[in-house]
């Protein structure tokens, strides 16, 4: 729990839904950091969902998926259902080749998808500009 | 040997000098008559190449460079031979046709020494330098018109596989690709790359693989199908396969392909039916719905 | 509203004109592998290397994920190595891009197995050699119990 290096993103919540998001520059323990992070805030603030925007990763490798799926794992475990969001087309594709399917990790082509299958209805107004900054 | 040597390439040499024409004519006949070339390549095509060849031939002869490697590196030459093999591949000549017009030059070269000589001894000398000299023409004519063959399957399958692989939008989010032909490899790198990009560009939510056109569906296919339905998920998106035929079925079925995770449709409009129903029905998990 | 991610577009069918043939391709390049940062810093230059070529964004993703699985294994598995880039051409001029994976770690034991999808002796899925193998042309490995381990993958400019 000591020397943790942000991964750069901050975790907000909107109701029970926390909304983070991943940086291209992500290593191990920036990785491992951030579980312990989101799984704490998790467990703290009783979240129900968790939206993690990954439009920014330029590279999954089997670490960071590895990464994903326990999150995954541990926030169900914990009450809480984890959806990624906006992964790239050569991300996608790149993993299917790796052989990573992401088991029982679930999708949505960007964040506002996601937060909408967690439970946010649209009212576009004032949502349009929460939407900015959350998703960053 | 050495002295002979020198005596041959100075008499081939003068024969190219001398009588050029005479084995350029003789040339482009053989050719002709053996009617090795079943192509449009015509007579003064023929011509522009052996003048072309025996221009850089001649220093080469001159040149002190070993017999078997004076067609590799003498400047012009290496690139006639490589010139004159293309042109035939890309005319769709023979590979046999290619490397025995290389061939047919022996034999207009020897005649042209013949006529110069009677002497036995000088002919041998001349027809085993002449030999070596061209065997490694024709080796390297051969290896070019391979690649040169495998140069245009490679641009047609290419184009071809890109060019059969649309990505329509059948509905507002709902995308279709319809896969005519086999599902290999690189064809599967093409159909998601299409794929996925279309569904980030449109915002697509459901993407349907029709599969009518593809003749067989063996283990390879199935896995190619599914990797293209994995990253379609990825994605965040949903993927419906369509035109499965009952043959279809029970290939997959005997073969003991496990589909089960995968939404089939028989039929395209079957398959639109059912992407319609994810996009507005209540939402996959009957929760939340999409708020609409 | 879609998010501002990069299209992919430009990169689709697009035969950059990088690395043309007057050009001389670069100096082969070794990075050392001996911290978690050095990991980051394989991935930023085989980026560069797969720019420099001139892959599309699919292959450059493809490339830069296999330096990364295979980096990792060298880090954890290898204790520390190497990653070297090179720009080799085919017989036919084909430009690509390799890379050659070095560790004086224990080596591999069962080859066999290491290759197979979900084996692992740490952390992680296990996809790493064998994941890396799929996403490029060419692969080797060269091992043995106490010998490292090299491992060296192409990946090819498609025409």
């Amino acid at each position: 729990m000591t020397g943790h290096r942000s991964p750069g993103v901050p975790i907000l919540r909107l109701g029970d839904v926390l909304v983070t998001g991943l940086l291209n520059e992500l290593d191990d323990r920036a990785a491992i950091a951030f579980t312990e992070e989101l799984t704490e805030r998790i467990s703290a603030e009783g979240a129900r969902g968790v939206l993690i925007d990954i439009s920014r990763l330029e590279v999954i490798d089997s670490f960071v998926a590895w990464t994903l799926m326990e999150l995954t794992t541990v926030a169900r475990l914990l009450g809480a259902r984890v959806i990624v969001a906006g992964m790239r087309p050569p991300v996608a594709i790149t993993l299917v080749e790796l052989g990573i399917e992401l088991v029982g990790v679930e999708t949505a082509l960007n964040p506002e998808q996601g937060l909408a299958a967690l439970g946010w209805r649209q009212a576009p107004q004032p949502l349009e500009g929460a939407r900015r900054g959350t998703a960053r | 040997m050495s002295t002979s040597e020198a005596a041959v390439r100075e008499r081939l040499t003068r024969a190219l000098q001398e009588r050029g024409e005479e084995i350029a004519d003789r040339w482009v006949e053989l050719q002709m008559e053996q009617a090795l070339l079943d192509t449009d390549i015509g007579e003064a095509e023929l011509r522009e190449e052996a003048d072309a060849l025996f221009e850089a031939l001649v220093p080469g002869l001159q040149s002190g460079v070993p017999v078997d490697r004076v067609v590799t590196s003498t400047p012009g030459l290496h690139e006639a031979v490589v010139g004159l093999s293309m042109r035939r591949a890309r005319a769709g000549a023979t590979p046999t046709a290619t490397s025995l017009a290389v061939l047919a030059l022996k034999e207009a070269l020897l005649k042209a020494v013949q006529r110069d000589t009677r002497d036995a001894e000088e002919l041998f000398a001349s027809a085993v330098f002449m030999n070596r000299l061209l065997d490694v023409a024709g080796a390297l004519s051969f290896e070019t018109y391979v690649e040169g063959r495998e140069e245009i399957i490679r641009r047609q399958s290419q184009q071809l596989m890109e060019q059969s692989t649309p990505v329509v939008r059948l509905w507002r989010q709902v995308l279709a690709v319809p896969l005519i032909g086999t599902l290999d490899t690189a064809r599967t790198q093409v159909v998601m790359e299409n794929l996925l990009q279309a569904i980030q560009d449109h915002e697509a939510l459901v993407a349907i693989v029709d599969i009518t056109g593809v003749p067989t569906v063996d283990t390879a296919v199935a896995q190619h199908l599914m990797q293209t339905v994995n990253a379609v998920r990825l994605m965040g998106a949903d993927c419906v396969i369509s035109g499965v035929r009952p043959s279809i079925a029970q290939t997959i079925a005997q073969l003991g392909i496990d589909l089960s995770t995968i939404l089939t449709r028989g039929t395209l409009a079957d398959a639109l039916a059912a992407a319609i129903k994810l996009i507005d029905g209540p939402g996959p998990d009957g929760d939340e719905g999409d708020g609409r | 509203m879609a998010l501002p991610g990069e299209s992919i577009l430009a990169s689709r069918g697009a035969k950059r004109p990088a690395l043309t043939e007057d050009r001389r391709p670069p100096a082969p390049a070794t990075y050392p592998v001996r911290t978690e940062e050095d990991l980051l810093s394989v991935r930023h230059a085989v980026r560069a290397a797969t720019v420099e070529v001139g892959f599309g964004l699919v292959d450059q993703t493809r490339v830069v994920t296999a330096a990364s699985e295979l980096a990792r294994n060298a880090f954890v598995h290898g204790g520390g190595g190497t990653v070297t880039l090179e720009y080799p051409r085919d017989p036919r001029g084909r430009r690509g891009l390799r890379l050659i994976v070095k560790d004086e770690g224990p080596g591999i034991v069962d080859l066999d197995a290491a290759l197979t999808d979900g084996f692992t002796t740490g952390a992680g899925l296990g996809h790493g050699l064998g994941g890396a193998r799929r996403l490029m042309d060419e692969f080797t490995v060269r091992t043995g119990p106490g010998e490292g381990t090299v491992v060296v993958v192409t990946r090819w400019l498609a025409w």
